[in-house]
């Protein structure tokens, strides 16, 4: 089963199996993790918004255009590591994906 | 009596995330979300979008998966329904007769459709639209439907309108002022959107009124105020909500359009909470009282709930958002419209964005943008802060929003 790292706002981590076939925005929910994603997923407010290690932003799709505008406003906007999780979809190639929450609106 | 803890009357968006952020914050006690649907909590939005478009299934519109509400010791009833409140006794009064003790409810009772009262209006083929069942009812409905009628222009009206389009049937909207959406957008933002409809082949009918459906057990058409006829397969209603205050009401909380809460969602009672839809709330920036009907607001609310139940509170007051997504048309909504007595456009043809940002005596108190996430985005954060744009940067869409100010 493929594993995600989530390091949440006090610094602590959690480590869980995701599940394919879900975005990642839903596995950080299902696991209790403190995300408010507002909008569902549909890509409409920024407030799933997380930190993504640097070695595996390369290996995910690359964020479109309506993604990178809405995350760029989001509080703690980062360039390198920054992005919205309901456009991340999981799959096992992304097994050890590790995850920081990104500060609240 | 059965012991005490929260109960949440309400299992919707605002009655789930309660439950859940106050698991989050550490609260121990029994908590206890009962809902009158048959379904654990889930998002609305996609009941008129992709839900009925059939792009998803229901499973894809719960708040959390099933087993989160075991997991977290959370009492999740439905299909239940709530009789009554007594404040006294502090229990709520189930049908069956069954009673559950509280130290601090929660009523999470969201809002319902306002009813068309006119005849014909029981004929099978005519829908509201509101639950889950009723948009996969509707999906079913939708997929060989050849003409459908949806009244009422607003938002939900012309999401449903474009879904239905999207899935072939022919689509006349009729909206009863004399332009889509008047209460709450600028004229420019109206023609725009309408524009956007009838080259995707709606029609969209303004200044009509319905009188009357009509047909044999099953609608067949649809009566206008010019007394001509449409024939109609499906119509649906959106024609606004009401708050759901009802039990509220009956013991005695102060209600007047909408449950009247404080910045921390307290009632008149100080055991009890209420959030989402059915308040009345005060708002710290637009400085007068608001009744919202939006995620953001149920959530924000359940959040304050929550907070303050843990001995924690935090004032909610927040500019409101809002979103709607029709054909290729992605609407974000910053802030409310009410008062501007100004309207700048920022439109960037050939992209097909497009914004309206709102003014009141120079201030920018909304904004409307359409493909145009950056300038909502931006919105969210000046709006706050009373920003006064210059006038003509704030129509130059090169101009970033924030450097407008």
């Amino acid at each position: 089963m493929a594993q995600i790292t989530c390091i949440d706002r006090e610094g602590k981590e959690h480590r869980f199996d995701g599940e394919t076939g879900l975005s990642l925005m839903e596995n950080l929910k299902d696991n209790d993790m403190e995300i408010e994603a507002v909008c569902g997923g549909c890509c409409a407010c920024a407030t799933c918004h997380v930190f993504v290690g640097p070695t595996w932003l390369e290996r995910l799709t690359a964020p479109d255009e309506e993604e990178v505008d809405l995350v760029q406003d989001a509080p703690g906007y980062d360039k390198k590591t920054s992005r919205l999780s309901c456009q991340i979809e999981y799959s096992d190639a992304l097994d050890g994906l590790r995850v920081t929450l990104a500060p609240e609106e | 009596m059965v012991g005490d803890g929260v109960v949440i009357v309400g299992a919707g968006h605002a009655g789930g995330q309660a439950a859940a952020v106050l698991r989050a914050k550490g609260y121990g006690g029994t908590i206890r979300l009962l809902g009158e649907e048959p379904h654990a909590p889930y998002e609305r939005p996609p009941l008129s979008k992709a839900l009925l478009a059939g792009e998803i299934e229901p499973v894809r519109t719960y708040l959390r998966k099933s087993e989160f509400y075991g997991e977290k010791n959370i009492d999740l009833r439905i299909g239940i329904r709530v009789e009554a409140i007594e404040r006294e006794a502090r229990r709520v009064v189930l049908a069956g007769d069954e009673a559950l003790g509280y130290e601090k409810l929660i009523l999470a009772t969201g809002s319902v459709n306002r009813q068309l009262d006119i005849p014909g209006v029981e004929l099978a083929g005519v829908r509201y639209l509101r639950s889950l069942d009723e948009s996969l009812a509707l999906r079913s409905d939708l997929e060989d439907a050849g003409e459908v009628v949806v009244v009422g222009g607003g938002y939900i009206g012309l999401e449903v309108a474009a879904t239905a389009r999207k899935m072939g049937a022919h689509v006349t909207v009729l909206e009863m002022l004399d332009r889509i959406m008047a209460r709450v957008v600028a004229p420019e933002m109206s023609d725009y959107v309408a524009a956007c409809h009838r080259d995707q082949g709606v029609e969209i009918r303004t200044g009509v009124a319905v009188t009357g459906f009509e047909g044999d057990e099953r609608l067949s058409a649809v009566r206008l105020s010019d007394d001509s006829t449409l024939p109609a397969d499906f119509a649906v209603v959106g024609v606004g909500v009401v708050p759901n205050d009802g039990l509220a009401a009956a013991c005695g909380l102060e209600v007047e359009n909408g449950i009247v809460v404080d910045e921390f969602t307290q009632t008149s009672d100080p055991d009890i909470f209420a959030i989402g839809d059915v308040t009345n709330h005060p708002n710290g920036h637009y400085r007068r009282r608001l009744r919202l009907e939006n995620v953001q607001n149920a959530m924000d609310q359940a959040k304050a709930a929550a907070l303050a139940i843990c001995g924690t509170p935090e004032a909610y007051s927040e500019v409101p958002w809002f979103w709607s997504d029709q054909f290729d048309l992605k609407i974000q909504i910053a802030g409310l419209t009410e008062g501007a007595d100004q309207v700048v456009v920022r439109q960037v043809t050939d992209e097909n964005r497009f914004a309206v940002a709102y003014l009141k005596a120079g201030v920018l108190i909304a904004l409307d943008a359409i493909n145009a996430p950056k300038d909502f985005m931006q919105a969210r954060k000046l709006i706050p802060t009373n920003a006064q744009p210059d006038l003509a940067k704030l129509a130059d869409p090169a101009v970033a929003l924030r450097d407008t100010v």
